[in-house]
């Protein structure tokens, strides 16, 4: 079906040199109470007039979530106990990232052209406020990575993006249960021996719905309300049980 | 079943939720203390951000404290006058805690501030419940005489007396509200209820009886809890009613049942389990810090903890 929809897009729309046409399995994502994480099909193909150019070519599908401020700290033994000492400050980490490649990504995509795209989640850091007793900022960058990954919240998918024929590719990413709210900025690249010849950008729009909207709102914009409420439940809660437990007894 | 949570923003087991809840919950109606030095490392390692753990385990123990003092009303085993004097001196004292909090926090060190106050305070008390208690177990086994009252001594001259009927005491108000108020300073820093302070130096330093005790402090927690969950909750947005509801369902028939197990107990055997548990806590708090942990690094929220 993929294959039928890639092929009327091929005729149906005129061309420049080549391009990128691209579907996904959801454009939203709604975080409900039973929500636990979600799997995303971006599809798509290339789109072009003249015949295939030279070179190879590489596919780049890049998710990434609402960048936010992050602190990493970094222990140390100080009398005999492990203490925070150093920190650095990252202005815009993105809450989520992950970088699926057709190849390798060192293969698809040259030095450059990573830096200029900033795909490559090391590209998308920046630590700003690294004071002058940190040496080694870098080690800081590897160990957000280092974390981020072992919470499925970074994900780095080499060869996971399936190319059919120089047209066609596809690709699942999966996004984590702990997933912040927002617009999700999502970004495929072509390349032609690691130079970008094309890209196309949309966005996934990850959000809370019903009660938990409800609840998230209600906490943010009345905190004084949503805290009575809370003792309120909490308080009926425990007297209701405790009632309950009383008259089983009786 | 998996459930996501709106404001911790993570996804997790309910079962789990609510099987952590009634044990902390049980234990909670045995000893009178709310839980919360045992329930807020528990949410920490269970993936629930640290901010919001303790937060909501304010909450969630303002629950079981309140189906705890209710059984405990029933059979008048709450000294309600030296509750309410403990409390105006929690009341105080958790305002106070919340400004050291928000300096030491300001100085970018309360984390470690927190563990060493948990260390500090569980390894004390623990140590000297434990010695105390086997002491009393050992004098009773032998056949002697229980303890003697307490030694009229410098806390009898004080000013301001008040007759606690329930406790049978007549003491000066000046002791219970200085209580009150240390252990709200502490409750609001190590974002806990404060009943594992409380309970000895209720036994202890106010000579006041056992079986009043677990009410009494029972009592005070809920209004200083409910005042610290609404603190967070207005200026934090950390409480999350969700993750609350759940570890209180657990909670509130765990504590039930604690509740019973505890009057069928004696009250020695109460506190040497007591303190076994303050020391295990505090055991595992201690070794985190003096051992390398595998990970040096930690990632969190800027200016947050």
């Amino acid at each position: 079906m993929l294959r039928w929809l890639a092929l009327f897009i091929l005729i149906a729309l005129p061309t420049w040199a080549e391009e990128v046409v691209l579907g996904l399995s959801q454009d939203e994502v709604a975080i409900t109470t039973s929500f636990d994480g979600s799997e995303i099909l971006i599809f798509g193909a290339v789109k072009r007039e003249a015949p295939i150019p030279e070179g190879e070519l590489g596919v780049i599908v890049t998710i990434a979530g609402p960048p936010e401020p992050v602190t990493v700290r970094r222990k140390e033994r100080r009398f005999g106990i492990w203490v925070n000492t150093d920190a650095v400050e990252f202005d815009g980490a993105p809450s989520y990232y992950a970088v699926a490649s057709s190849a390798p990504l060192e293969e698809v995509l040259g030095i450059r052209e990573n830096l200029e795209h900033r795909v490559s989640v090391t590209s998308k850091l920046n630590a700003v406020g690294a004071p002058n007793s940190v040496l080694d900022a870098s080690s800081y960058v590897a160990a957000l990575i280092r974390i981020n990954t072992a919470a499925e919240t970074y994900q780095l998918l080499e060869g996971q993006v399936v190319v059919d024929e120089d047209t066609l590719f596809r690709t699942r990413i999966r996004l984590p249960a702990a997933l912040t709210e927002g617009a999700y900025e999502t970004r495929i690249f072509l390349t032609r021996d690691a130079e970008v010849v094309a890209s196309y950008e949309t966005t996934i729009d990850v959000r809370k719905v019903g009660l938990e909207r409800w609840l998230f709102v209600l906490s943010r914009e009345n905190p004084f309300w949503y805290g009575l409420m809370s003792l309120a439940i909490a308080i009926a809660a425990g007297w209701t049980a405790s009632a309950a437990f009383s008259l089983l007894r009786n | 079943m998996q459930i996501y949570l709106p404001i911790a923003e993570v996804s997790v087991n309910a079962f789990l939720l609510l099987g952590l809840g009634g044990m902390v919950g049980i234990l909670s109606g045995m000893f009178g203390v709310g839980g919360g030095f045992l329930m807020t490392p528990l949410l920490f390692f269970i993936g629930i951000p640290p901010a919001v753990a303790v937060a909501t385990e304010a909450n969630q123990i303002v629950a079981s404290s309140f189906s705890g003092v209710l059984a405990h009303l029933r059979r008048k085993t709450v000294d309600l006058r030296m509750g309410t004097v403990l409390l105006i001196g929690g009341l105080i004292g958790a305002a106070l805690g919340v400004l050291i909090f928000n300096y030491l926090k300001s100085l970018g060190q309360v984390d470690l501030l927190v563990r060493l106050c948990y260390v500090v305070f569980l390894g004390v008390i623990g140590a000297l419940m434990f010695v105390e208690s086997l002491n009393a177990i050992r004098k009773t086994a032998k056949g002697s005489a229980m303890p003697t009252r307490k030694k009229h001594g410098m806390i009898h001259k004080l000013p301001f007396k008040m007759r606690f009927r329930v406790s049978g005491l007549y003491i000066s108000v000046i002791p219970p509200l200085l209580v009150g108020l240390s252990v709200g300073i502490l409750a609001a820093i190590m974002g806990v209820g404060g009943g594992f302070i409380m309970v000895p130096a209720m036994i202890y330093l106010l000579g006041m009886p056992t079986k009043v005790v677990v009410g009494t402090s029972l009592f005070q927690i809920i209004f200083v809890t409910a005042f610290t969950t609404m603190l967070h909750a207005t200026t934090n947005f950390t409480v999350d009613v969700v993750l609350a509801v759940l570890l209180l369902v657990g909670g509130v028939i765990g504590a039930q049942i604690g509740t019973r197990i505890g009057v069928r107990m004696k009250a020695e055997q109460l506190r040497i389990l007591l303190a076994l548990m303050v020391l295990v806590v505090c055991g595992k708090l201690a070794f985190d810090l003096l051992v390398m942990p595998s990970e040096l690094y930690s990632v969190g929220a800027v200016g947050g903890h």
